[in-house]
Order: C-alpha cells, then sequence, then structure tokens
C-alpha cells in the first residue's frame, strides 16, 4: 500500500497548489486513493480467473445436461437451471405487473398523504432487510399458511416480495423520465388520467421499465439465503414439472457442491458459478440490447 | 403530479384503476407487516419454553443438543467477528476509493470506475463464498499457519469486499455534496490540495461517511452465504478470528438444511435469532437514514 507510484495526472486547476506539494505527498495519496479503489477490483480478478481456470476442464454439453452425483466427476447441473429458469419466469409474471403498478400509482396517483409516506419508508426500508428474513417469511406464509409446501411457486413468490422493491424503484425512475408536457398534452386533447398512462405514459417508460426489471432478475437469479430457508431442496435428481413441483436453483446447487468436503465438488461448483454468472451477464447483455434497440424508435 | 381537478376521478374505470395500483403499491406495507408478524409470532412461542433473560445471557448456544441452551451471545461475537473484520477491510479502502472518485479522478475515470466497482456489489454472494473458502483461506493459511479451514477470517475479509461499494458510493454522495465555497475557502487561505481533502472535506462529509459505515455493517450483519460456506458451524464465544464460528445467518441456514420439524422449539428458534438480526439490522438502517437526511440538507 505504501508504494508511492507516480501517478502522470495533470489536474487543470492543480497550478498553484502543485506549488505547495515538494515531498509528493499529494501525488502519494493520489496513487493511495487509486489504488484503494482498484486494489479489490484486480483481487476481484484474479479470483474470477482462478474460478474460471478450475471450471473449464469441467464445463461440457454432459455436466450442463447431467443431474446431480454421488460421483463429483459426473455431477451435472440441469436440474438446478431448468429450476433457476422457472424461477426467474415466474418472479417475472408476479413481479412485473405488481412493481409496475406501484411504480405507477405512486408516480402517478398517490396524493399527498400519510398512507403515501408510509408506502414510500416501506419501500426504503424493505431494501434494507436482510434477505434470509424474506426466507423465514416465506417459509410461514407461503410454505406452512398457504401450504404450497417446499414448491417452484412458493419459492418465486418469495423471490418476488425480495424483488419488489427493486422493480419500483427502477419502474419510477423509468417513469419520471417521460416529460411532463407529453401528458399535459393528452389532457388537453380530454384524455382522461388512465388513458393518458395507457396510451402515452406506459408506451414511453417501457424501455425503462423493462431494463430494470430484467436487471433486478439478474440480481435475483443469484439469491440463496432465502431459498435455502424456505427449503429449496439440495439434491434434486428430476426437472420441475409444475408450479407445484419441488425444485433446486443454481445457487443452491453451488452452494451444496462448496460445502462438500471432496475437492471434485469444488471444481464442480466452480463450473456452476461460471454457468450461473453466464446467466446474469445474457440477462445484463440483454436488457442492453433492448434497452437501446427500444428506444431507437422513440423521439421527443 | 399531473392529477389536476379537471382530471380527477370521475368515470368508474378510473376508480377501479386507482384502487387496483393502490393495492398493488400496498403490497409493500403488507411485507413488512409480514416480516414483523412472522418473526414476533413464532419468537413469542419460543419465549414462553425459554427465558428472554437466558437468551440474553447465557453464554452456551446449543439447541439441537440433548443439553440445551439458548443463549444468543455466541451467535452475536461470532456475527459481530465477521462483520469487525469486514469493516476494517471495506473502510479504508471504501473511503479512499470515495475521496478518488469525488476529489481527484478526472471525469473519464470517473465513468469507467463507478461502474467497475458496482460489480462488486452484483456479484452472487454464494461465489464469494466460494471464493473465501477455497482460495481466500487457502492463500492466507500461507501466512498464517494454525487457520483453521473454516474462519471467521477469510469469511469477514471477502464480506469486506462485498460491502465495499455500499461504503464506498455513500461516501462519495457524502464528499460531494461538501459545498465547494469550503473547498475555495481553504485554498485562498493557502491549503494544498491534500491538506483541504483531508482537513476540510472529509470532516465535513463526517455524518454521510459514518452513514454508509452503519449501513456496512447493517448488510454485513444479515449477510448469510459467505459465513454459511466459509466460516463454519461452531457457536463460540470468543474473537479469534482464525477459528471457526457461527453467525446468526448461519445458524438459521443450518437449522433450514436440516428436517427439523415445524412447531418444535427447535424450529422456533430460527424466528428468535431472526427477530434478533430485524431489530439488529433496523436500528442501524434507522440511524443511518437519519444521519443521512442530516447530510441532504446540507447540515453535515
Amino acid at each position: 500500500m505504501s508504494n508511492p507510484l507516480p501517478t502522470p495526472v495533470p489536474r487543470a486547476e492543480g497550478g498553484l497548489q502543485a506549488t505547495s506539494d515538494p515531498y509528493g505527498a499529494e501525488r502519494a495519496f493520489r496513487a493511495i486513493a487509486l489504488l484503494a479503489l482498484v486494489l479489490p477490483l484486480c483481487l476481484l480478478a484474479i479470483l474470477f480467473g482462478e474460478a474460471l481456470y478450475q471450471a473449464v476442464p469441467r464445463l461440457s454439453w454432459e455436466f450442463l445436461t447431467g443431474f446431480p452425483s454421488r460421483r463429483p466427476e459426473e455431477a451435472g447441473i440441469l436440474p438446478a437451471l431448468a429450476g433457476t429458469t422457472g424461477l426467474m419466469l415466474l418472479v417475472a409474471v408476479i413481479a412485473l405487473p405488481i412493481g409496475v403498478s406501484a411504480a405507477i400509482y405512486l408516480e402517478e396517483y398517490a396524493p399527498d398523504s400519510w398512507v403515501t409516506r408510509l408506502i414510500e419508508i416501506n419501500i426504503s426500508n424493505l431494501a434494507g432487510v436482510p434477505s434470509i428474513l424474506y426466507g423465514l417469511l416465506g417459509l410461514e406464509l407461503f410454505v406452512r399458511a398457504m401450504q404450497l409446501d417446499r414448491s417452484l411457486i412458493a419459492g418465486a413468490l418469495t423471490l418476488s416480495l425480495l424483488l419488489l422493491p427493486m422493480v419500483i424503484l427502477a419502474s419510477r425512475e423509468a417513469l419520471r423520465t417521460v416529460p411532463r408536457h407529453l401528458r399535459e398534452a393528452a389532457y388537453a386533447l380530454g384524455a382522461d388520467r388512465w388513458s393518458t398512462i395507457r396510451t402515452v405514459v406506459l408506451p414511453l417508460a417501457l424501455p425503462g421499465v423493462l431494463t430494470g426489471v430484467i436487471l433486478s432478475l439478474a440480481r435475483a437469479i443469484g439469491e440463496t439465503a432465502p431459498l435455502i430457508t424456505i427449503g429449496a431442496l439440495t439434491y434434486v435428481a428430476f426437472l420441475p414439472t409444475s408450479v407445484s413441483s419441488s425444485f433446486t436453483a443454481l445457487p443452491i446447487q453451488i452452494f451444496n457442491w462448496v460445502s462438500r468436503p471432496q475437492a471434485g465438488f469444488h471444481v464442480a461448483a466452480a463450473a456452476g458459478i461460471v454457468v450461473l454468472l453466464t446467466v446474469m451477464l445474457i440477462l445484463n447483455a440483454s436488457a442492453i440490447w433492448l434497452r437501446a434497440r427500444l428506444q431507437r424508435r422513440v423521439s421527443w | 403530479m399531473p392529477g389536476s381537478s379537471l382530471n380527477a376521478p370521475r368515470a368508474p374505470l378510473e376508480r377501479v384503476v386507482g384502487s387496483v395500483l393502490f393495492a398493488a403499491a400496498a403490497v409493500s406495507v403488507f411485507t413488512t407487516a409480514g416480516i414483523v408478524a412472522v418473526l414476533l409470532g413464532e419468537s413469542l412461542a419460543f419465549f414462553r419454553d425459554v427465558r428472554v433473560w437466558d437468551f440474553l445471557t447465557d453464554t452456551q448456544w446449543t439447541p439441537l443438543f440433548a443439553e440445551k441452551h439458548f443463549g444468543i451471545l455466541p451467535l452475536l461475537t461470532g456475527t459481530l467477528l465477521t462483520t469487525v473484520i469486514a469493516v476494517s477491510i471495506a473502510l479504508p479502502f471504501g473511503l479512499g476509493a470515495a475521496i478518488y472518485l469525488a476529489e481527484l479522478a478526472s471525469d473519464r475515470a470517473r465513468r469507467v470506475l463507478k461502474p467497475l466497482m458496482e460489480v462488486l456489489a452484483g456479484v452472487p454472494t454464494v461465489v464469494y463464498g466460494y471464493f473465501a473458502l477455497t482460495l481466500i483461506t487457502p492463500a492466507l493459511q500461507r501466512v498464517i499457519p494454525d487457520l483453521s479451514s473454516f474462519n471467521a477470517l477469510g469469511g469477514g475479509v471477502v464480506m469486506g469486499i462485498m460491502i465495499l461499494p455500499v461504503i464506498a458510493s455513500l461516501s462519495e454522495d457524502a464528499l460531494y455534496a461538501v459545498p465547494a465555497s469550503l473547498r475555495e475557502a481553504a485554498w485562498a487561505l493557502g491549503s494544498g490540495r491534500l491538506p483541504t481533502i483531508l482537513r476540510v472535506v472529509v470532516p465535513s462529509a463526517f455524518s454521510g461517511i459514518a452513514a454508509s459505515v452503519i449501513l456496512g455493517v447493517s448488510r454485513a450483519i444479515g449477510e448469510t452465504m459467505i459465513v454459511a460456506i466459509a466460516c463454519g458451524q461452531q457457536p463460540r464465544l470468543g474473537i479469534d478470528p482464525r477459528e471457526p464460528i457461527m453467525t446468526m445467518t448461519a445458524f438459521i441456514v443450518q437449522v433450514s438444511l436440516g428436517d427439523t420439524p415445524t412447531g418444535t422449539l427447535e424450529y422456533r428458534t430460527i424466528f428468535a435469532v431472526g427477530l434478533a438480526l430485524f431489530v439488529l439490522t433496523m436500528t442501524l438502517n434507522v440511524a443511518a437514514f437519519h444521519l443521512r437526511r442530516r447530510v441532504l440538507k446540507g447540515a453535515g
């Protein structure tokens, strides 16, 4: 850390102050501050590189289409991949309408009242609740009270509650980008509030909303603790056939492999991590692609 | 808000839409209420069998053994130990990164480095857990030979990397909010760039930086997968970071993975621990919220 790398970055306004730095203390400090930012990033890059290096020999079509096994070199990830896909589809179907509706209410309908403030405070509060507590809620509410058992739908509902604050936040930001004068133009033409939202605001905000939702889904895909708490299985040798099937998911499968003592399973975990991060990357990339593509058609 | 009196809801459709949207927004309130109700309900049943005093002061945590003790102190010290390690990594690095981004970086460097830093927060925690167990701990063992293969140190260090973006980006906001007039006054008095940052800007942003650390602590306390994978399963009243420990969250995971029948005392322990976790994180979040509000008002 004490390595005083000379960083040749000139500052435009540094002219006068440069003379007051005869011992290079300022440049040393700048280097240290930059290192504070870059070192953790480098460490992460090394860790990823190492995981990838471990995983490469294991990544194969057999791994992607195989079922878990007691022999580490035969273990595959298909049930986890199918479970995660199912979870994401269900979460999208549940969280998207509720989240977008809540965002529309808060942005376009909500009166300035204590109820609105209560909702707002709640949403920002929920973002700070540890995710494992959502798991305890899901366990009591969905698994036990609603008797959904340890099913795909119970997992999806739990994750949806966890995701809602993020979806609402992203949707509100998207709604706010629609210029006010477009709404006023619609009102001037005699449209009421809902038709204005339906025909003017929502179509324009849609790219932003979808991008936000996909990015939140990419986050949710790695959530492990709430699924463990509601009792997602760690060893599943079959594919989910309906929303009431029991299931496993990519992060659960990774957790299961990394918790075993045999080194072979740690290699399988590394391969699972590569699969998980790839799915996350694909989701992120598709969000960016979608935004670029949909926004091109709109101009105001 | 675009809802002028001209567009006040008159048609029945408007009213129906309004109530549906309101119901969606209210889901967040029900989520909070649900979490509180579930935690309180099961905890009340738990405290019918276990005295609150024993829960808070007993120094042993053995709810799954024949001779049962329900003292949360070992879980609490385990949680605090990993949290302290995480913060002692994340605070210097995060603050350094924040100072670099807010005060020293060129616009171009900022645009590249800031999103990169956010990547640290987006890595699934199960992946961090894998890093801590299979890469960081073996690396640390070369320096600290008697480091157990499950230990508080490795998990804490990795958790520090995870919460770094929380501390860095909120501290950066706080530094950014310091009025330019303060810097200019210091420069006018002949102070160099470095003394201005260290003696004027950072102290002025103190409450914002404190808020970022508190939120980082709250995140670390609620973090589950890293500690469940890398820190072991031994509730232990001690502060030796080389030893395996057990955090509150790791205990919830341990019970969730087993076949504890619902309605038993063992099952209820996870809700009592969950309640303690909720109270702890919410207290910290509220404290940070008030500190941050002072910053935004410009009184920091």
